[in-house]
């Protein structure tokens, strides 16, 4: 059987994850994981809810030694836990702290035994060594149908993104401590944050900053060099804060579009070079830049894209098989290629990416809703946030139990603002609803004259 | 600090942070319709965390002092406008 180690690192003494009490060994680590494995159980689904970077690295492995595979669904609204349910039997949580999970069976990540951090030398635990094509993780994206699409991840695919990723950031020559301001589940911030640290040798903080003064403390916490891993958003009120920084070695972002302002700002104020990823739930990661060097991406080792008319598919190294890319992409002699924006049904706000055609259908789900659209203004700029304006035709409904239901069904960050209320939707005769229609009752209805 | 910290302070904070919300996320809410004690996330007004760092900004900028998330003080604080107004009243420096 072919398999590959859990982690890169050679050494059990080398440090894994920095948390606000100290350094956590990778020996510490993977007694911790042998220790946590013996409280699952074999087989089965993982939806490891951990908040802490740390708890959930630990979890996650501890999954892969009984032989399971971990769930990432982008949203944990109770629609989307109960849907998890009915599909994926023997089903359990991982939590580290508050979290709604219905009544889905549930382990709370237990107080670690002080035994496995004991300073005396540690039995000599080998590697755990991974079936490579053992299915480690299933990540969800919403699909064109509306529906999240499961996508398979098998461990040696995963261990390969980690890598290549490592091998074009330079972190394979110089691991840096990694602090990510995104969650672990969700494919960026699961790539980039443990995967990297994982197979690329770097060690990671095990919280996730939030407000700019949590970043600047937690990269403070980590030795040099440090690489910040962050959205165009972060980032964005990172440097608006005018707060002092500590040294910043390396910046990665990703989810969304970066302006070459916002990247150069960053470059100047950090002295770090600013690295910019490519990638979908689909994919994996395909390619970085560096924003200020240029629009053109350079693909990860191992990754080809080929191309068919207007369609471009991702395939070889780490991605699952043959993958077709929503973006139009032109592609350069020399195997770059240069990004020409998203097919319009994809909305991607503040990183997180659903689709039109989602959305609606969760709308025309709610009790009472007649006929609904969700619509996306056209764009400010590209580090700002635009906000989902609905139209929705719920006679005898108000506007706010309609945004209550709603809640129920999809991540907060797309509930509409506003969800208007009208009587009838501007369809044409075939029942679509073109776009400059709904442009001018945009105008007409919500005409936002500020920002 | 104390005496920041007065409900007397905090009540006269109310208005001038509703108003700073309303302003920063370009809500159509009138500020006054704010209700002090209602929560800012879910029934509320639906915040979410985007909002959250949107206001955090407007906040360093006006009060001048940096909003930190130490364990769960990051849901506490934005609990409710009032809960809000509170925090700024015991942190402001100007």
């Amino acid at each position: 059987m072919n398999t590959i180690p859990l982690l890169a690192h050679g050494d059990l003494d080398a440090v894994f994850a920095w948390t606000p009490e100290g350094p956590i060994s990778v020996g510490d680590y993977l007694a911790d994981a042998h220790w946590l494995a013996e409280r699952l159980p074999a087989t089965g689904y993982l939806l490891n809810l951990c908040h802490d970077r740390y708890r959930f690295a630990v979890g996650f492995a501890a999954g892969l030694l009984r032989g399971m595979t971990s769930l990432q669904p982008s949203s944990q609204s109770p629609e989307t836990l109960r849907r998890l349910q009915a599909e994926y039997a023997g089903l359990v949580c991982l939590c580290d702290g508050a979290a709604d999970t219905l009544d889905l069976p549930r382990l709370d990540f237990p107080e670690t035994p002080t035994v496995n951090r004991k300073k005396e030398p540690k039995p000599k635990t080998a590697i755990p060594q991974i079936p490579v094509d053992h299915l480690a993780a299933i990540l969800f994206t919403s699909g064109s149908t509306g529906l999240p699409q499961a996508q398979r991840k098998t461990w040696g695919k995963l261990v390969a993104n980690g890598r290549s990723e490592a091998i074009a950031l330079g972190l394979d020559r110089q691991p840096h401590a990694i602090v990510g301001t995104v969650p672990v589940q969700h494919s960026y911030g699961f790539e980039s944050t443990f995967l990297l640290a994982l197979h690329g040798g770097c060690a990671f903080w095990a919280g996730k900053p939030f407000y700019p003064q949590d970043i600047a403390s937690a990269l403070a916490a980590v030795p040099q060099p440090r690489l910040l891993v962050t959205t165009p958003f972060h980032l964005s009120a990172l440097l608006s804060a005018e707060i002092e920084l500590p040294p910043i070695d390396l910046l990665l972002s990703a989810t969304a579009p970066l302006s070459t302002t916002l990247a150069a700002e960053a470059e100047a104020r950090t002295g770090a070079p600013l690295h910019e990823i490519y990638g979908s739930t689909e994919s994996g990661q395909l390619a970085t830049r560096r924003t200020t060097a240029g629009a053109a991406w350079t693909p990860l080792p191992g990754v080809r894209l080929e191309q068919d008319g207007d369609d471009t598919v991702a395939c070889a190294g780490h991605v699952e098989g043959r993958v077709a890319l929503s973006d139009l992409i032109e592609l350069l002699p020399d195997q770059r290629f240069l990004l020409h924006g998203r097919h319009a049904d994809l909305v991607n706000i503040a990183g997180k990416r659903t689709s039109l055609a989602y959305l609606n259908h969760q709308l025309s789900a709610v009790p009472g809703v007649v006929d609904g659209a969700f619509f996306l203004p056209d764009e400010e700029g590209p580090d700002g946030i635009t906000r989902l304006t609905a139209f929705v035709v719920a006679p005898g409904l108000s506007a706010r139990q309609v945004s209550v239901e709603l809640r129920q069904r999809i991540d907060a960050i797309f509930l509409p603002r506003p969800l208007v209320l009208v009587d009838e939707l501007p369809r044409n005769s075939t029942g679509k609803l073109p776009r400059a229609e709904l442009q001018a009752l945009y105008a007409e209805k919500v005409s936002h004259g500020g920002r | 600090m104390s005496e920041a910290n007065s409900p007397a302070n905090i009540e006269a904070l109310l208005p001038e942070v509703g108003e700073l919300i309303v302003t920063a996320l370009n809500l159509d809410v009138p500020p006054a319709d704010i209700e002090p004690d209602a929560p800012l996330f879910g029934e509320g007004l639906g915040l979410d965390s985007i909002d959250v760092l949107e206001i955090a900004l407007v906040i360093s900028k006006k009060y001048g002092f940096q909003l930190k998330s130490d364990n769960e003080d990051n849901l506490r604080i934005f609990s409710s406008l009032r809960a809000l107004s509170t925090h700024i009243a015991s942190q402001r420096t100007k």
